[in-house]
């Protein structure tokens, strides 16, 4: 579906045409730990070229760590990282050109505008967008000259997303890219989300949210205590689960969501933490 | 580069806290401190004499010939009590004869030693003594001696490197504890454009900074520029740069804006007490001159000075400026290994 890569011809490493069956990303035994505690704990993923794929799991499941380890942000204790074929030991400026990343409580200078912004972020990048274009997409057109101090939750996350649309990534990591927003806003990012499916993207998200995980991903990964608990697309998932195992449904509830997956694998709600 | 840059000037411009102090305080302090210090004309000496001797009103009107006295009669009690608080800085006990005289003053006031000379000298006029030499006087007042003169360049000094370091380092830990610092590495960004772009738009700043305090410091108080204008920017564009150095230093490490407020602190206040910016740094004991000597400061009033008041070349100043251009690459160097970019 997506072959990426093939028309930016201005350096050597950046020409590795990938076939389909390479994933765009591909993490084995993962492990990283902060003093005693075990955030990942053998995590394996891979997502393929074009889908959208979630991480979905209660806070501290390591999903923030999985994530930004494979933004190049942190190291792992063991286990590797592949990313659209190069790894980050070695191919750390290809990356960093080919990614776009939405980190989980991104704040970007108060006193720049949008715009402003987005120049600074665009001028990393070999083969970056026009502002203007970035801006009309994440909808923030009537907000381009004024501060991000002036900006509302829900325009500072999409003037986040745009950062990392600017570079023309290939692969974008948004890492809980609803999480403190209103309804409103919260369907606002789902669009604007979907909009880049459509375009082919391939799309990591993690979140918390099972709605968010349903409605937006092609697979989903259930993340617990470091590791993946369970892995499929979400009507796989919710087919897979024995009703019967479950407590009583809730009265609104008239059929399984990936909330009841949760806790018939691990007697626990995703909200109970 | 260009863009950093960019947004480094757009931080600072819009943040109107930073641009007073950086632009109007230097101002407010050189006027205020030029103002209280600044040269009047011939003090008046205060003067006090026992009127009790009979001799005593000879004594006064030979006092008052002299215009710079002025003269208190006293009685013998009130005498002592106004010699104690300094009301006057020397008493004149006339005696019953009229050949002899007293004088009591403290002989470690450098006024009271100066009234004895004048009051001497005003007492033998009048009884008498005529100079064998007629001495002429001629007055001049040279700019370059004053107290302001000495300030405006340590003015100068002080508010360059309280704005590289304040600005830079206060920048930076915000940029850290906010994750805006952890969001760019993720980019392409090079690290070391991202901490050349501050000392890049320290360069454009520092010109403004350098116009308008000697500007003013010329303006109101003629305070000299000597020497080539050109080596006085380049001076001060070292020196600013320098201190960028130390700010990206001070800023390497810390996370939260209140640590970063001690590191500047413990960096610049002994500066500003030791390296010559209100007073010479040479009125320090010679066991700690070479200690002094070493500051980056102290070189860069050393510098400042050298060139205003006495004109001094750039060869002149090379010294100073070799110690500056040390500091600058060795801070800057060092920021970068230490620099904790999470």
């Amino acid at each position: 579906m997506l072959l990426p890569s093939v028309h930016d011809t201005n350096s050597g490493p950046m020409v590795t045409a990938l076939d389909k069956s390479t994933p765009a990303l591909r993490v084995q035994g993962l492990r990283k730990a902060y003093d005693d505690v075990v955030a990942v704990d053998g995590l394996d993923l891979e997502v393929d070229a074009g889908e959208c794929f979630g991480l979905l799991g209660p806070n501290g499941a390591g999903k923030t760590t999985t994530i930004e380890i494979c933004e190049g942000l942190l190291p792992a204790d063991s286990g590797s990282v592949e990313i659209l074929g190069r790894r980050w030991e070695s191919d750390a400026d290809d990356l960093r050109q080919l990614l776009g990343i939405q980190l989980q409580e991104t704040q970007l200078s108060e006193k720049l505008t949008v715009d402003e912004t987005l120049r600074l972020f665009q001028s990393f990048y070999r083969d970056a967008r026009d502002v203007g274009e970035v801006i009309d997409q994440v909808e923030l057109g009537e907000k381009r000259h004024s501060r991000v101090g002036g900006l509302s939750g829900g325009q500072k996350q999409r003037l986040a997303v745009a950062c990392a649309l600017v570079g023309n990534p290939q692969l974008l990591f948004l890492d809980e890219p609803t999480t403190g927003l209103d309804p409103v806003s919260r369907r606002q990012m789902w669009d604007l989300i979907a909009k880049f499916q459509a375009e082919g993207k391939t799309i990591l998200v993690t979140t918390h949210y099972m709605e968010e995980a349903e409605r937006l991903c092609d697979r989903v990964a259930i993340v617990d205590h470091g590791h993946v608990i369970a892995l499929g697309s979400p009507s796989e998932l919710i087919e897979s689960i024995d009703m019967s195992h479950l407590p009583p449904p809730e009265p609104r509830k008239t059929s399984a969501t990936l909330e009841d997956v949760f806790v018939s694998l691990t007697g626990r709600t995703l909200r109970g933490e | 580069m260009f863009q950093l840059t960019l947004v480094r000037f757009r931080e600072f411009i819009r943040e109107p806290e930073a641009v007073f102090w950086t632009f109007v305080f230097p101002i407010l302090l050189a006027a205020g401190l030029g103002l209280a210090f600044r040269q009047r004309g011939p003090e008046n000496v205060q003067i006090g004499v026992v009127g009790s001797a009979a001799t005593a009103t000879a004594v006064i009107d030979a006092l008052k010939k002299d215009s710079t006295l002025i003269v208190q009669t006293y009685d013998d009690s009130a005498a002592a009590l106004a010699l104690r608080t300094g009301k006057i800085a020397l008493l004149v006990v006339p005696a019953s004869a009229r050949d002899s005289i007293r004088y009591v003053y403290d002989r470690d006031r450098s006024e009271a030693v100066n009234a004895r000379v004048l009051v001497d000298r005003a007492v033998q006029i009048g009884a008498g003594r005529t100079d064998p030499v007629r001495a002429s006087e001629t007055y001049v007042t040279e700019a370059g001696s004053r107290y302001i003169d000495f300030l405006v360049p340590g003015l100068l000094g002080m508010n360059l490197m309280g704005s590289s370091i304040w600005g830079i380092a206060f920048s930076i830990v915000t940029a850290r504890s906010k994750k805006l610092l952890k969001r760019l590495m993720a980019t392409p960004m090079s690290r070391s454009q991202y901490l050349l772009s501050f000392l890049a738009s320290r360069l454009v700043f520092l010109i403004l900074e350098v116009v308008t305090l000697l500007g003013f410091g010329y303006w109101a108080f003629g305070v000299p520029l000597r020497g080539s204008l050109v080596t006085l920017f380049l001076i001060a564009l070292i020196g600013a740069v320098s201190f960028g150095g130390l700010g990206l230093l001070a800023a390497s490490r810390a996370r939260t804006t209140e640590a970063v407020s001690g590191i500047a602190n413990f960096m610049m206040l002994p500066m500003w007490i030791f390296s010559g910016v209100f007073f010479s740094s040479s009125n320090f004991p010679q066991v700690v001159q070479p200690f002094v000597k070493a500051l980056p400061l102290t070189a860069v009033n050393d510098a400042l000075r050298a060139n205003m008041l006495e004109g001094a070349s750039f060869a002149a100043v090379t010294p100073q400026l070799l110690i500056i251009l040390a500091w600058g690459v060795v801070t800057f160097f060092a920021a970068l290994k230490l620099f904790r970019w999470r």
